[in-house]
Order: structure tokens, then C-alpha cells, then sequence
């Protein structure tokens, strides 16, 4: 799950790591009075949205007075704002963030994520702050500097001294920065973090570190023990019908094409996906109904692809295992009596009880096309979606 | 022979009476897998069809010598239960368990290190050796025993498929391994890898990978150096946009990397088979391995 880096930046003050002061405003009149509240100008605005390269696409700029402050706020409020991270389509403003200026000096890059492969939590930081990090570990890998932490021992004050001679910082810098770290690292375990970035972390002219930027990201799968996180999320940030999905706990994700797909098995909805596009055709939308989906399930599912305006023909994959094919086959039936079915439907199914699902679904009345196999579904869906 | 487990695996189930754990043991035992104990803390001395369940995994050990754990605990419990099991010496663990936190199997991960013990998963559908010992949540059914095949996969129902075509062409598996779909994981897919290279009646080998992190591109440069027998590989995902987790935690692209078309490449490059219409794997399996 993703946040605002004003909530972000809220988990920074609990947790005592150094930002700048502000306050987050919905409006131009609000936005003036935050910027009124901090103690003197420059101030900077900054867009609130789930998405990186806020700057670039007009979505953060500098003010020095009151009346810049409300005009800006006008401006980014309610706008489109695309960036590299959004999509053509952008993401609305809804919010600004209003900071007091600060006196830089040096801009860093830190963050904390898990590393697959070693099993441990890295730190990674460099002196190639404010930009954008993946081009730095591309183009100029030496200088990004990692440091792996042992889960089980935590973070040691020589971790901190790695990062900090290895980001060349001065002495008195360093006082800073190490029990920073510290702290940075305690957040992102406490809360069971996937990503917790700050790019640029400041080295202001008056020796200090400042966290200018904050993104958090958060496992998914440890959410439920931590209701608090789940009071930031922005349904308004996330797609309508994925938002639908989730309340059903259907993995469901919206793509570009026009053929709507409905697996069970993660990587069987992706190899279908696949197999669709091998076929001539675009997928609409990646949807996993999940291993031991329940019929009620299957009918949310097939309801939501059915309500997305774009698909023009439907393949449903199943192959039974925990999931029974006579169950996917009520389900289907269920949500085709309730809301109807508008495009060609082509199904196929495989597995347990796969005689009892083929005889419910021949048995409905609804006009189904049947396949024999995968490649054979996919082809007929790819033909009716020509 | 097999890899893992055999006729002999005495399995314990953790979980036992819950009733996805309650349903999959039954199912298990009624393909012969020898089920000796479950275990539910709070629920020692009763029993489930006929097996004994226990307390605590060390007095199930004890009792009934098992040597295998298959865990169906919840999420917020599973990194527990896995650890009972490490510590009571189980050699093998199934966690079919999804949805649990990275930072708990991080945990778990390096509180292995050392151990005697194995884990498969989580996140998985189990592992299988046809005709032997089914222990995990797969259709039984579709599997033919007597190898020559072993197939290793980091998803569930894609393996199913895998393994259906395969026994359509009349190609029978040794043994079936499902690594799981979790970014952190047990056995790798070099573990398996390395295991069928070293059983005789594994002859060859099938490889089922995904998007996200760089297991595949290990697993390529592994066969390379060390795998003599036939490889036929596929990979899911091509379709997938970057940056999304596509249902299974650990299938996300980060960046330029984690891509499918990497994974290929890397593959390729390693002298895999690839089958990149997943339609044809039965053909091409029966194409490649009668070579």
C-alpha cells in the first residue's frame, strides 16, 4: 500500500526524523494560512499524489509571498498532473503540501527495502541525491552505497558509519544522521515496510539533516497488523474497479486491451494474459479469483470485468484444484442471471470436478462458447474480439 | 525415486482443524500419503479421522516419529509454526500458507540458517511424488507416477496445467515442486535443480518461472554449469505492466529488472528449452525430452 508524503512525513515526526515544517491544505485559503503559520518565505507547494516525479511535471514550486502561495495552490489543486510514474492519463490534485524553504547545502539519496535474494534489509544511499535512483544505479552504480542488515540482530551502530563514510558526510553531520538511520530503520521494521525513501535527505547549510521528501510503501500482507496505516489509504488514488475488486479480496488489476479474463492462480492469470496477446489480442485486465474461491467470488469477479466498458469478449481460465469447476460454474451462472451477459463469454475449464461444472453451464441456457483447450480458448476469444 | 519425499515420509500437518487444513489432509491421505499427527495448540488428545493430534510439533515428533510438517496455519501464525517445526528437527517443511508478511520470512530465513531442515514454500501449492506421497493442496489426479519428468514451478494452478499437459503426451513425473509465489522462499529453484540432476529417474526437467526478482536468471546460469539433463522452460508474464504486483507477492517488476523477457534471455543463454506459448508445452516436453 502506498501514502502521501505528507502522511509519510507524519510517521517521520512520531518517529523523530528530521522535515521541514508545514502543513498539508485542500484549498488556496488553506494553503496561504499554513504558509502564513511557518516563519518567513521562501515556502514550497507541493502536489499530493501516489506517484514520483512530482517536480518535473509542474506539480511542486517555490513561493515567496502570500498571494503566490494562494495562486499556486489554485493552480495545483485540481489539476492533472502528469508524470513518468502516473501514465498519460495523470493523477487529480486534491492537496497540497506547504513547507517552509530551507538553506541546502547537499542533496543525498536513502532508503531502507528487504533484499530478496539475501534474506536481509538493505540500506542504500548515496551522494547522488534528488534524482531519480534507478538511473543512478544504471548509469553510475559505484555510487550508490549498500549496507545489509541481519533481520534477526538489527540495525548496529556500524551499519550507520558504513552509510554515513560511505556517503562522505562531515563529522558533525554525521551526529545527525547515524541516530537517524537508527530511527529510520526502527519505522521501517516496525511497520513492516516494503520502501521507506527519502530522496533528497538534506544536508542543510547549518550542518543538520532533513528529510525534504518522504515515501513510504507498506507490505500488503502484514496490513492487518496495522490498523493505523490503513487510516491513510486514499481510495481516490487507486482504480474504481480495483478498488471494487478488493473489497471481494480478488486480486484484480485494470489493463489497456479489450478481452476480460477471470483465472484461478496467480501465475496461471498471468500466462493467460500471455496467451491472449500470443493470440493476436490484448488482456483488459489481470484477475486471479484466488485458489479457494467461493461462488460468490467468481460472480464479483465476472461482474466486475463485465462492468468494464472496453472488454468485448470474456476468457475464463480454470483449471479445479482447491477451486471445483462446478463452483466457478455456479458462480458464472449466478452473475450472468443477475446482471446479463453483453459480450461473448469463452470458458474453459480443467481439473476437479470438471464433468459436474461443463454440465451446470451447459444446463444454464447461456450462450457459452466452450474450448478444448487453452490454446484453442484463446484463439476463439482473440477471433470474436477482431 | 524421487527427490524429497517417498513412500516413507511420515507427515505431520500443522493446522490440522482448520478447515482448509482438515480438508487437504483427508485429500492428501486419501492419495497415501502417510499422515502419522496433526498439530493445533489447545486440541492435544483429540483426533481428526483417526490421526492424533498434538499440542506442540516436539511431542508429535516423539510420538509418532514424523519427519515432514505440512503448515496450514493463518498468516499472522505461519512464521511461528515453521520455526516449532525447525526447532523440533522436521527435515522437511510445506508452508501452503500464503499471505505472509516479508518481514516475518526474513525471520524465518535466517533463523534456518544452520538447521537441518528443509522449507518448501510458502505461498505454494506443496510437493508431490505421484503415486508416493501427496503433500500439499494439488489434484492428485492429474499426476502419472514413474517419472521421467520433475518439474519445479514457483506458482500453483500453472503447474497443474504444466503437469496435465504433460501426462496427456504420456510423459509421467518424478517428482512435482511448487517453490512458491513469495519473494522470500525455502527451496530454490537450484535446490530442486541440483535434486533432479542427482536422482536417476528424473531424466528431465521442466522449469516454471515468473516475473519479479532474479531466481530464474540464478537457476539459468546454474544449468548451465552444472544440469546435464534436457531443460524445458516457460515464464509467466510478458503481459504484465511494470511496477504492479500481479497476485503473488513476489511477482512484481521492479525497474528494468525482473522482466520476462530478461528471464528468457538469461534462460536461453543457459541452454534451456523455452516454450513461450505455454498452449505447446506438452509438445514441445515430448519434442525436446525424446531426443
Amino acid at each position: 500500500m502506498k501514502i502521501h508524503e505528507y502522511q509519510a512525513k507524519e510517521l517521520f515526526r512520531k518517529y523523530n526524523i528530521p522535515v521541514p515544517d508545514g502543513g498539508v491544505a485542500e484549498s488556496p485559503e488553506e494553503a496561504a494560512e499554513e504558509a502564513m503559520k511557518l516563519g518567513g518565505f521562501p515556502v514550497v507547494v507541493k502536489a499530493q499524489i501516489h506517484a514520483g516525479g512530482r517536480g518535473k511535471g509542474g506539480g511542486v514550486k517555490l513561493a515567496s509571498s502570500r498571494e503566490e502561495v494562494e495562486q499556486l495552490a489554485k493552480d495545483i489543486i485540481g489539476m492533472n498532473l502528469v508524470t513518468h510514474q502516473t501514465g498519460p492519463e495523470g493523477r487529480r490534485v486534491k492537496a497540497v503540501l506547504v513547507e517552509q524553504g530551507l538553506n541546502i547545502d547537499k542533496e543525498l539519496y536513502l532508503s531502507v527495502i528487504p533484499d530478496r535474494e539475501t534474506a536481509s534489509i538493505v540500506i542504500m544511499a548515496s551522494e547522488a541525491g534528488g534524482m531519480d535512483i534507478e538511473a543512478v544505479a544504471e548509469d553510475t552504480p559505484e555510487k550508490i552505497v549498500r549496507v545489509h542488515v541481519d533481520p534477526l540482530a538489527g540495525i548496529q551502530p556500524y551499519h550507520c558509519r558504513e552509510a554515513a563514510f560511505g556517503l562522505n558526510l562531515p563529522y558533525p553531520v554525521m551526529k545527525h544522521f547515524n541516530p537517524m538511520l537508527t530511527r529510520l530503520y526502527k519505522l521501517f521494521t516496525d511497520y513492516d515496510c516494503s520502501l521507506a525513501e527519502i530522496n533528497p535527505l538534506v544536508i542543510t547549510k547549518e550542518e543538520t539533516v532533513v528529510a525534504l521528501d518522504a515515501k513510504i510503501n507498506f507490505d500488503d500482507n502484514a496490513l492487518f497488523r496495522h490498523k493505523d496505516i490503513l487510516e491513510y489509504r486514499d481510495l481516490d488514488e487507486e482504480d474504481p474497479l480495483e478498488v471494487e475488486a478488493s473489497k471481494y479480496n480478488l486480486n484484480y488489476i485494470n489493463m489497456d486491451g479489450n478481452v476480460g479474463n477471470m483465472v484461478n492462480g496467480a501465475g496461471l492469470a498471468m500466462a493467460t494474459m500471455d496467451i491472449i496477446k500470443l493470440a493476436g489480442a490484448e488482456p483488459a485486465n489481470f484477475l486471479d479469483v484466488g485458489g479457494g474461491a467461493s461462488s460468490e467470488m467468481v460472480e464479483n469477479g465476472f461482474r466486475i470485468i463485465l462492468s468494464d466498458e472496453k472488454v468485448k469478449g470474456v476468457l475464463i481460465n480454470i483449471f479445479g484444484g482447491i477451486l471445483r469447476c462446478d463452483i466457478l460454474a455456479k458462480g458464472v451462472v449466478e452473475a450472468a442471471e443477475k446482471t446479463g451477459i453483453r459480450v461473448p463469454v469463452v470458458v474453459r475449464m480443467e481439473g476437479t470436478n470438471v464433468e459436474e461444472g461443463r454440465r451446470i453451464l451447459n444446463e444454464s441456457g447461456l450462450n457459452l462458447i466452450t474450448a478444448s483447450d487453452l490454446k484453442d480458448a484463446a484463439q476463439k476469444v482473440a477471433e470474436i474480439v477482431k | 525415486m524421487s527427490v524429497f519425499v517417498n513412500k516413507d515420509t511420515k507427515l505431520l500437518v500443522q493446522g490440522i482443524t482448520g478447515r482448509e487444513g482438515g480438508f487437504h489432509t483427508a485429500q492428501c491421505a486419501a492419495y497415501g500419503t502417510n499422515v502419522v499427527a496433526g498439530v493445533t495448540p489447545g486440541k492435544g488428545g483429540q483426533d481428526v479421522d483417526g490421526i492424533p493430534v498434538f499440542n506442540t510439533v516436539k511431542t508429535a515428533v516423539k510420538e509418532t516419529g514424523a519427519d515432514c510438517s505440512m503448515v496450514f496455519v493463518p498468516p499472522a501464525f505461519a512464521a511461528d509454526a515453521i520455526m516449532e517445526s525447525v526447532d523440533a528437527g522436521i527435515e522437511l517443511i510445506v508452508a501452503i500458507t500464503e499471505g505472509i508478511p516479508v518481514m516475518d520470512m526474513l525471520m524465518v530465513k535466517n533463523f534456518m540458517e544452520g538447521s537441518g531442515s528443509r522449507l518448501i514454500g510458502p505461498n505454494c501449492p506443496g510437493i508431490i511424488t505421484p503415486g508416493e506421497s501427496k503433500i500439499g493442496i494439488m489434484p492428485g489426479h492429474i499426476h502419472e507416477p514413474g517419472g521421467p519428468v520433475g518439474v519445479v514451478s514457483r506458482s500453483g494452478t500453472l503447474t497443474y496445467e504444466v503437469v496435465h499437459q504433460l501426462t496427456q503426451k504420456g510423459m509421467g513425473q518424478t517428482t512435482c515442486i511448487g517453490i512458491g509465489g513469495d519473494p522470500v522462499n525455502g527451496t530454490s529453484f537450484i535446490d530442486c535443480l541440483d535434486a533432479f540432476q542427482n536422482d536417476p529417474d528424473t531424466r528431465a526437467i521442466v522449469m516454471v518461472g515468473e516475473i519479479g526478482g532474479n531466481a530464474e536468471e540464478e537457476a539459468a546460469a546454474f544449468i548451465s554449469d552444472n544440469v546435464t539433463k534436457p531443460v524445458v522452460g516457460f515464464i509467466a508474464g510478458l503481459t504484465a505492466p511494470p511496477g504492479r504486483r500481479m497476485g503473488h507477492a513476489g511477482a512484481i517488476i521492479s525497474g528494468s529488472s525482473g522482466t520476462a523477457q530478461g528471464k528468457i534471455a538469461a534462460m536461453k543463454e543457459g541452454g534451456i528449452h523455452i516454450c513461450e506459448d505455454l498452449g505447446s508445452l506438452g509438445d514441445i516436453c515430448a519434442d525436446v525430452f525424446s531426443k
